[in-house]
């Protein structure tokens, strides 16, 4: 994961000393997929567009204080002067027209890349769903669809879009693969959504990004990107594991644990996801088919739950 | 009987504390021996401990935020210290347990009780003196809100050597500071100490509101007042708006904690983003409430040494309460990675941004205050010229944040960090310490070295940059705050470069000890003594009386007839007076404060232990120095024309004195 | 909590600064302070707004109040406030006698609502439906039971008012200070209560 190719150099003009100095990764200015890509393009944006203010208010503010120095008594001085109509208009004017433009790439990009929205592809490309729970202090992956699950390792088909479903069964975090793009918050008893994409293979940070309590700063995760082709290989070689997760065996996995090692399971029980959503809630879930309220028991007789998303 | 305590509870097998504990044990047997040695201790109690005197509670208030400036910034080079050690296996010095403790009572000590004792001394120093007024409108209450500071800052001191502090940082989010995860006393300290300064804060507000509003001298209308009493009439609204957020948002976790209720738990019911949402209804104003009187302190510095009046005042005035205003609508975007629909994310994001419109105005006030004046380069001005350049590119990195899009992945980042310290340092400490050169005079009567101030500013507008431009960078390079150790090696340099900032900030800090020592040293030296009141060339009310004033201030109200009066009256030719000498009103010094802020720590450190007789009879002994004081009807006395008389020889003395010497 | 019953008594009595300021602080700051007790009052209700249906399995309103019980105290704190009114009268025509009287008769109506309320209190939770039953529940324990102790306040306040006026403070201008800022404070808490009845009962039992 050393520096990215040269080409794309020029995108990264803004931070180009960083680059220089360090020669290394700098994870939000080198995205590996549209969303993170959009992050850092606003972000790349609002600095240049900022800076046509910024830089010349420091050299104002640098000159000013030089040229009109009190030893300096060949400069213009007007003791009794406070107000110019025409400098007002400018100073209320000029920031109001930038506070405009940002305002207006913030409403496109909030809405555009909202992390609740699902991403297409060109070619329609089946999303992958991917349901994490995060502990203390480690992240746990079920693969619904695939019957499988992860701890602290997350493996991805490039070019596929991703259905993230996130929720906590301790405190609150964040969900985060800065090379991935946008985080988003995991709370006890709340489902919270995000969609993300990678479009090169690699091998990606993922951490948590909210302070969670003694082990947070083991709380990481890689991210494994690989072609699909790899994907299905490696879910095969998961699924011929031995380990199960399921009511029996998750109170064992789930227990508080510093800096955990990476474990596959080849067998998930399928509502296990819900069922620690509904913990919280009193055993209640949101059934999504019909989007009703309804006891986690009744729920699952009534419609499988490994229907991941529905949008 | 003691509750939670027992002798566990002090932390012999941590060497640092221990050491730390000696330090301040050492030092605090040496001052009070000294006191005892120079049988000082009644002065101290009569004319210090008791007073209700505005300008001496500031004093204390200033002494009070110094102190913590040292133990946050202690927490603060131990942070880095960890963060350059802990790489690649190596755990660093600071298992998380401490370290966690560390950044949480950092934060906390910073805004609380240096930042928000800082910012109420200021406005006690200068509020009545600039509007005329001879003291607020309460003074006894205002006694009482330094003693609530006071308890809250000692009881989270007290956390470093009796039990633990909160370890889930400055704003204690739960589910983290619910008991299910935080079972001890750390989060019961902060909540206590937190609590018992916030009433103290929320006395402040309204006592400096009522002052503004009703005890400005004749003539001065709402325009006529000057720009830093506008930036303190802002605060204190602000104060009263948000405070009781803060108030209850902590009661409920409190109840959580104590007993048993489900405000913010992860079962039956509650709700964390409740707790968020509340508790930064009252955190973003808060950011107001210190960094707005910095503004004043700039306009008035700046107007001062460009030797012209501020720059569009009107328009100042316009975005300082639009400032006000917004601050209130803004609160989300400190957790737009919450899920919140797309709508809600962008009204607060681009409401966020358009708090940047009033803030560019004032920043471009005062370039064109400066603008052909004559800039003097006195310390005050050196921080203020350093504000406005590092503060443009704080507010830049700020409206970045405040594009959800952005802040999906900056947010919890360092680069977060570098942000707000980049606001908090380049503004509001900045501002508070321009604000410090400039009034000290006024306050003791000598001014503060010139050639120590300038290195203490180059110290800190260095350490500044080295210290947290590599925090910029290492949140590009997705590094979160709060982390103990790492093994990143792209991170490394960084960290060590951050760590030398540090230092060299720590040497700035050096400086200003050093600037007050030499100060002090040199007090009557004819250059730095203050004969005339008016060492600047001011152009507010509170250059117009001596420099220390009377405990009266003004022996005379002054009349007021336009802004800057006192400024208008030197160029016409300095006009004295000629207004009868009455007898003054004023209260007497008072013991009930310091005796309600005893009964308020017991309380809090019997609540914080549940040693429930102790919290007991705090609450019973609160409630009855209260009662008792009400009944007191001995409280105030005239200061009789003699006195005021002889005060103003002495003055008339030393103006002549001041004006032979040139 | 602490700060309410203090406020005015132990203010500066009277202005200091005769030449310019006639009239006394008090009551402006402690409309002010009131003011942060109506926001205090607005948290907590929103937080209540939010925690409202979270019943965890537990009671909901319709099934814990009793409107009859909550009816006699609304009318028992109202009449407080008309009875707190002829104090005030009396106060103004320097009747002291009226002023203790009227004061006495505030005080038991004071009393028995907050006795009112801690019997539905013990009540509700010797039947298990105690404020850690639910969020729903804590909020609602917090909103009416810190009205409650502002109502405890309020009648501390007005026992050493009374005390006081006994003593050698008779109605001095300080005690007509102190009289207005407890009326206020009185009536300020009859609106709120007016609000707890109509968001949490009303709209509970409804």
């Amino acid at each position: 994961m050393k520096a990215g190719p040269m080409k794309k150099l020029w995108r990264y003009l803004p931070a180009l000393p960083a680059l220089m100095l360090s020669g290394c990764t700098v994870d939000l200015l080198q995205p590996r997929g549209p969303i993170a890509e959009m992050n850092r393009d606003v972000m790349v944006a609002e600095f240049v567009i900022m800076m046509f203010v910024v830089v010349p208010t420091c050299i104002a503010t640098l000159y000013f204080a030089w040229k009109y120095r009190a030893s300096n008594t060949q400069a213009e001085y007007l003791p009794t002067w406070d107000h110019s109509t025409k400098i007002e208009y400018v100073i209320w004017g000029v920031p109001s027209l930038i506070i405009i433009a940002l305002g207006a790439i913030s409403w496109y990009s909030t809405h555009a890349y909202d992390p609740y929205r699902p991403i297409q592809t060109a070619d329609n490309v089946k999303p992958l769903n991917v349901q994490v729970v995060s502990l203390d202090w480690k992240w746990l992956f079920i693969y619904p669809d695939l019957g499988i699950a992860t701890i602290n390792q997350l493996d991805v088909p490039t070019n596929t879009p991703l259905n993230f479903q996130i929720t906590s069964d301790t405190v609150m975090t964040s969900f985060f693969i800065p090379r991935l793009g946008s985080m988003i918050y995991s709370m006890p008893g709340q489902q919270t959504q995000l969609h993300l994409l990678a479009t090169e293979s690699g091998d990606y940070l993922g951490e948590a990004s909210q302070f969670s309590g003694r082990g947070f700063s083991d709380m990481k995760f890689r991210t494994l990107a690989m072609a699909p082709e790899e994907f299905s290989a490696w879910v095969e070689k998961v699924k011929s594991g031995s380990e199960n997760l399921d009511d029996t065996t998750y109170p064992k996995y789930s227990a508080p644990q510093e800096a955990a090692p990476v474990q596959y399971f080849a067998h998930v029980q399928p509502d296990l996801f819900d069922g620690i959503v509904a913990k919280y809630n009193n055993g209640m879930m949101v059934e999504k088919t019909t989007g009703k309220v309804m006891h986690m028991q009744s729920a699952s007789s009534a419609a499988p739950s490994d229907t991941g998303m529905k949008e | 009987m003691l509750g939670k305590l027992s002798l566990s509870a002090i932390p012999f097998d941590v060497p640092i504390l221990v050491g730390t504990f000696l330090g301040v044990a050492v030092i605090g047997l040496a001052v009070l021996g000294a006191v005892t040695y120079f049988g000082k201790w009644g002065y101290l109690w009569r004319e210090w401990l008791t007073t209700v005197d505005h300008k001496r509670l500031a004093v204390m208030y200033i002494i009070l935020a110094i102190v913590m400036l040292f133990r946050g910034f202690a927490d603060a080079i131990m942070m880095r210290t960890q963060l350059a050690l802990a790489y690649a296996g190596n755990p660093g010095y600071l298992p998380p347990h401490h370290y966690d403790q560390i950044f949480s009572a950092h934060g906390t000590i910073m805004i609380f009780f240096m930042a928000m004792a800082f910012m109420t001394g200021l406005l006690n120093l200068v509020v009545p003196l600039q509007i005329g007024a001879r003291d607020v409108a309460f003074p006894f209450l205002n006694s009482l809100s330094f003693y609530m500071t006071l308890v809250g800052a000692l009881l989270i001191n007290l956390s470093l050597f009796i039990g633990e502090f909160a370890q889930c940082g400055w704003l204690v989010y739960p589910p983290l500071s619910e008991m299910q995860f935080s079972p001890g006393v750390g989060v019961d300290y902060y909540i206590w100490a937190v609590q018992i300064s916030g009433v103290g804060t929320l006395l402040t507000g309204v006592n400096f509101f009522t002052t503004i509003v009703k005890m400005r001298a004749p003539g001065m209308g709402w325009m006529q007042m000057p720009v830093f009493t506008w930036t303190a009439f802002c605060t204190t609204v602000l104060i009263m708006v948000s405070f009781p957020v803060l108030t209850v948002t902590l009661a409920l976790l409190s109840l959580d904690r104590y007993l048993g209720m489900h405000f913010f738990t992860n079962d039956a019911g509650g709700n964390v983003m409740l707790y968020l949402s509340m508790i930064w209804t009252w955190g973003h104003p808060e950011v107001y409430i210190l960094v707005i009187p910095a503004f004043g302190v700039f306009s008035e510095v700046t107007s001062t040494f460009s030797r012209k009046p501020l720059f569009g005042y009107n328009t100042m005035v316009y975005a300082t309460c639009s400032i006000m205003v917004l601050s209130f609508v803004v609160w989300v975007h400190h957790f737009f990675t919450m899920g919140a629909g797309a709508n809600v994310n962008t009204f607060f994001g681009i409401m966020t941004m358009v708090i940047a419109v009033p803030t560019g105005v004032k920043i471009f006030n005062w370039l064109f205050t400066m603008y052909k004046g004559r800039v003097e380069f006195t310390a005050p001005m050196y921080w203020t010229i350093g504000f406005m350049i590092t503060f443009s590119i704080g507010g830049m990195t700020g409206v970045m944040m405040a594009m959800p899009a952005a802040d999906w992945i900056l947010h919890n980042s360092l680069f977060l960090i570098a942000h707000f310290h980049n606001v908090i340092i380049g503004g509001v400490y900045f501002g508070y310490i321009a604000g410090m050169g400039f009034w000290f005079p006024k306050a003791f009567g000598f001014k503060l070295n010139e050639a120590w101030g300038k290195r203490a500013f180059w110290c800190w507008f260095v350490g500044f940059y080295l210290a947290f431009v590599p925090l910029y960078v290492l949140g590009l390079e997705g590094m979160t705050r709060r982390m103990n150790h790492y093994d990143n090696p792209d991170w490394r340099p960084w960290l060590l470069i951050a760590e030398a900032g540090a230092v060299v900030i720590a040497l700035g800090i050096v400086c200003q000890l050093t600037q007050l020592y030499v100060s002090i040293r040199d007090r009557n030296l004819p250059e730095n003594l203050d004969l005339t009141g008016d060492p600047w060339g001011g152009r507010t009310l509170e250059w117009s009386i001596s420099s220390p004033p009377p405990a009266y201030n003004f022996a005379v109200i002054p009349d007021i007839h336009g802004l800057d009066t006192f400024h208008t009256e030197k160029q016409l030719g300095r006009r004295a007076h000629n207004k009868p000498l009455a007898p003054i009103h004023m209260p007497k010094n008072t013991a009930a404060g310091a005796f309600i802020g005893a009964f308020a720590f017991i309380l809090g450190f019997g609540a914080i232990w549940y040693i429930w007789w102790m919290a007991g009879l705090g609450l019973i002994g609160i409630a009855a120095t209260m009662i008792m004081r009400s009944a007191n009807r001995d409280i105030d006395y005239y200061v009789p024309v003699s006195e005021i008389e002889h005060n103003e020889e002495v003055y008339s003395r030393r103006i002549a004195a001041a004006q032979a010497a040139e | 909590m602490a700060h309410e019953a203090t406020m005015s008594p132990l203010a500066h009595a009277d202005g200091h600064d005769h030449e310019h300021h006639h009239e006394s602080p008090n009551v402006f700051g402690f409309w002010l302070y009131l003011m942060t007790d109506c926001i205090l009052f607005g948290s907590i209700f929103a937080a209540f707004a939010v925690l409202r249906n979270q019943y965890a399995g537990g009671p909901s309103g319709k099934e814990l109040f009793d409107l009859t019980n909550v009816g006699i105290e609304t009318a028992i704190l109202l009449f407080s406030s008309i009875t707190y009114g002829f104090a005030s009268l009396s106060a103004l025509a320097k009747n002291k006698g009226m002023v203790l009287l009227w004061l006495a008769v505030t005080f038991v109506l004071g009393l028995s609502f907050v006795g009112l309320e801690v019997t539905e209190f013990t009540h509700m939770i010797a039947e298990g439906n105690g404020p850690d039953r639910s969020a729903f529940l804590s909020a609602f324990f917090t909103l009416v039971g810190t009205h409650g102790l502002h109502v405890t306040c309020g009648l501390i306040w007005m026992a050493v008012l009374m005390v006081q006026m006994m003593g050698p403070q008779d109605l001095s201008p300080r005690m007509m200070d102190k009289l207005t800022c407890l009326s206020l404070f009185w009536h300020f808490l009859d609106i709120v209560w007016i609000c707890v009845f109509s968001f949490v009962y009303l709209a509970g039992v409804m």
